[in-house]
């Protein structure tokens, strides 16, 4: 008998989860060196926290699932979503302008409509388009990859101007085709890209009556984030379900390959 | 809120673990897993700055993880972790040491949600004793308490593998 203080359950418990200090461990171990059945007993528990650990251990090797993204979740939250334009407020304010001018009620049709014109509008429509046509698994695109000539000279003709395809690859995106989309401004032309991991990007261009030539506008919502320019009354805008930071070098490599083109 | 994604990043993969093996279910796990990074991100600063980002994380994710194990206890539903997690049971059985992950599996899935909670914070996400009984809301002793019933019921299980009559008697429900 070691003659200090008896053995206790816990500290059994705290010897299979290394979780006394040495001195104690010492006399734990002097104690199970005495009773082979305890000692038995302990070491099936501690093969079983082994087990445990190893059967559990996958699970937390999987690759974390896009939702549970970190910086994502972080963005989100910064940027809450535009209460004011929905839900009880816009009942609230709809009744409020009612009532303050009868007619007046249709103000707020500037706050209910999407932006009706420039670089707004085109990040809307980007980004409508993109909703449409990139979760599309059967016919994402009419025009493969493979007759990329044939599309752009499609593009070409409705925009009425040359459109090229930008080069992506550098970012790990490939091109895997387009089509010619309508918007409320007149044709577009919508390119489709893919990482080959289930990502994809979709760049709309089409030509602007206003706002010809904007430096770069970001927009997130939910979890897409669209940029959109435009440089010479043409106007582009990248769509991705990726946060600011990571689309924005993308659309700089697309814009700079445009200024180049055009 | 660099400092937040420096603590709180590397531990997502263990809170969808821990979500995972408590609900049986990757999926509602996951969701809970969101919920509980959401919470974190909007109360990051109420945290204690000497507060432990493990122990604190776990403390919330634990309470959505009951909330909802208690809306599913009404609905009746129950998914055996087996089902949940095809990668977990997937692995070759340990053979040399003559215990089987998928027994041992089984034997966890069956343990009261408080006993597994508790096994599964000491033991795969290695919290103190402190730490988790912060994570539960309950005394140390009852961490321990807990932890000293869970482990005998594991290995009564595993024993009653060996005698064939015996567990399929102890396995039905």
């Amino acid at each position: 008998m070691n003659g200090g203080r008896p053995i206790t359950e816990d500290d059994l418990q705290g010897y299979i989860d290394d979780a006394i200090d040495s001195r104690r461990r010492a006399e734990v171990q002097a104690y199970l060196a005495s009773h082979p059945e305890v000692a038995e007993r302990i070491a099936i528990d501690r093969a079983l926290r082994d087990t445990l650990r190893d059967a559990l251990a996958p699970i937390a090797d999987e690759p974390v699932p896009a939702e549970l993204n970190l910086s994502r979740l972080v963005d989100r939250h910064r940027r809450p979503r535009r209460d004011w334009r929905s839900g009880p407020w816009q009942v609230a304010a709809a009744l409020l302008l009612m009532v303050l001018g009868g007619a007046g009620g249709w103000g707020l049709r500037s706050v209910q409509e999407p932006p009706r014109a420039g670089i707004a509008a085109l990040a809307q429509e980007a980004t409508e388009s993109y909703a449409v046509y990139a979760p599309d698994m059967g016919r994402p695109v009419e025009i493969k990859a493979a007759d990329a000539p044939q599309l752009v000279q499609w593009a070409s003709r409705r925009l009425e101007r040359p459109v090229s395809i930008p080069d992506l690859s550098g970012a790990g995106y490939s091109f895997i085709g387009g089509r010619v989309v309508p918007t409320p401004h007149g044709p577009a032309v919508l390119y489709m890209f893919d990482n080959g991991k289930g990502t994809r990007l979709t760049l709309l261009a089409r030509n602007m009556a206003v706002d010809r030539d904007t430096p770069m506008k970001l927009e997130t919502e939910g979890h897409v984030t669209s940029v959109s320019w435009s440089r010479d009354g043409l106007g582009f805008s990248l769509v991705g379900p990726l946060d600011q930071a990571q689309i924005h070098p993308i659309a700089d490599v697309a814009r700079a390959q445009f200024s180049r083109a055009i | 809120m660099r400092d937040m994604m420096l603590l709180i990043e590397p531990l997502i993969p263990r809170l969808r673990r821990y979500a995972r093996v408590l609900l049986r279910d990757s999926a509602a796990a996951d969701d809970l897993v969101q919920d509980c990074l959401e919470r974190a991100i909007s109360r990051w600063h109420q945290r204690r700055a000497d507060g432990d980002a493990r122990a604190w994380l776990f403390t919330i994710l634990h309470n959505l993880a009951m909330n909802r194990m208690r809306q599913t206890a009404r609905r009746g539903a129950h998914v055996q972790v087996e089902d949940a997690s095809p990668a977990a049971v997937a692995r070759a059985p340990d053979q040399e040491a003559g215990i089987h992950q998928r027994d041992v599996l089984q034997a966890l899935d069956r343990l009261p949600d408080d006993q597994r909670a508790v096994l599964l914070l000491v033991t795969i996400e290695e919290l103190s004793y402190a730490d988790a009984a912060k994570a539960l809301g309950v005394p140390i002793g009852t961490v321990m308490s807990r932890l000293s019933r869970a482990r005998t019921r594991l290995r009564e299980e595993i024993a009653g593998r060996d005698q064939p009559a015996v567990s399929h008697l102890r396995r039905v429900k």
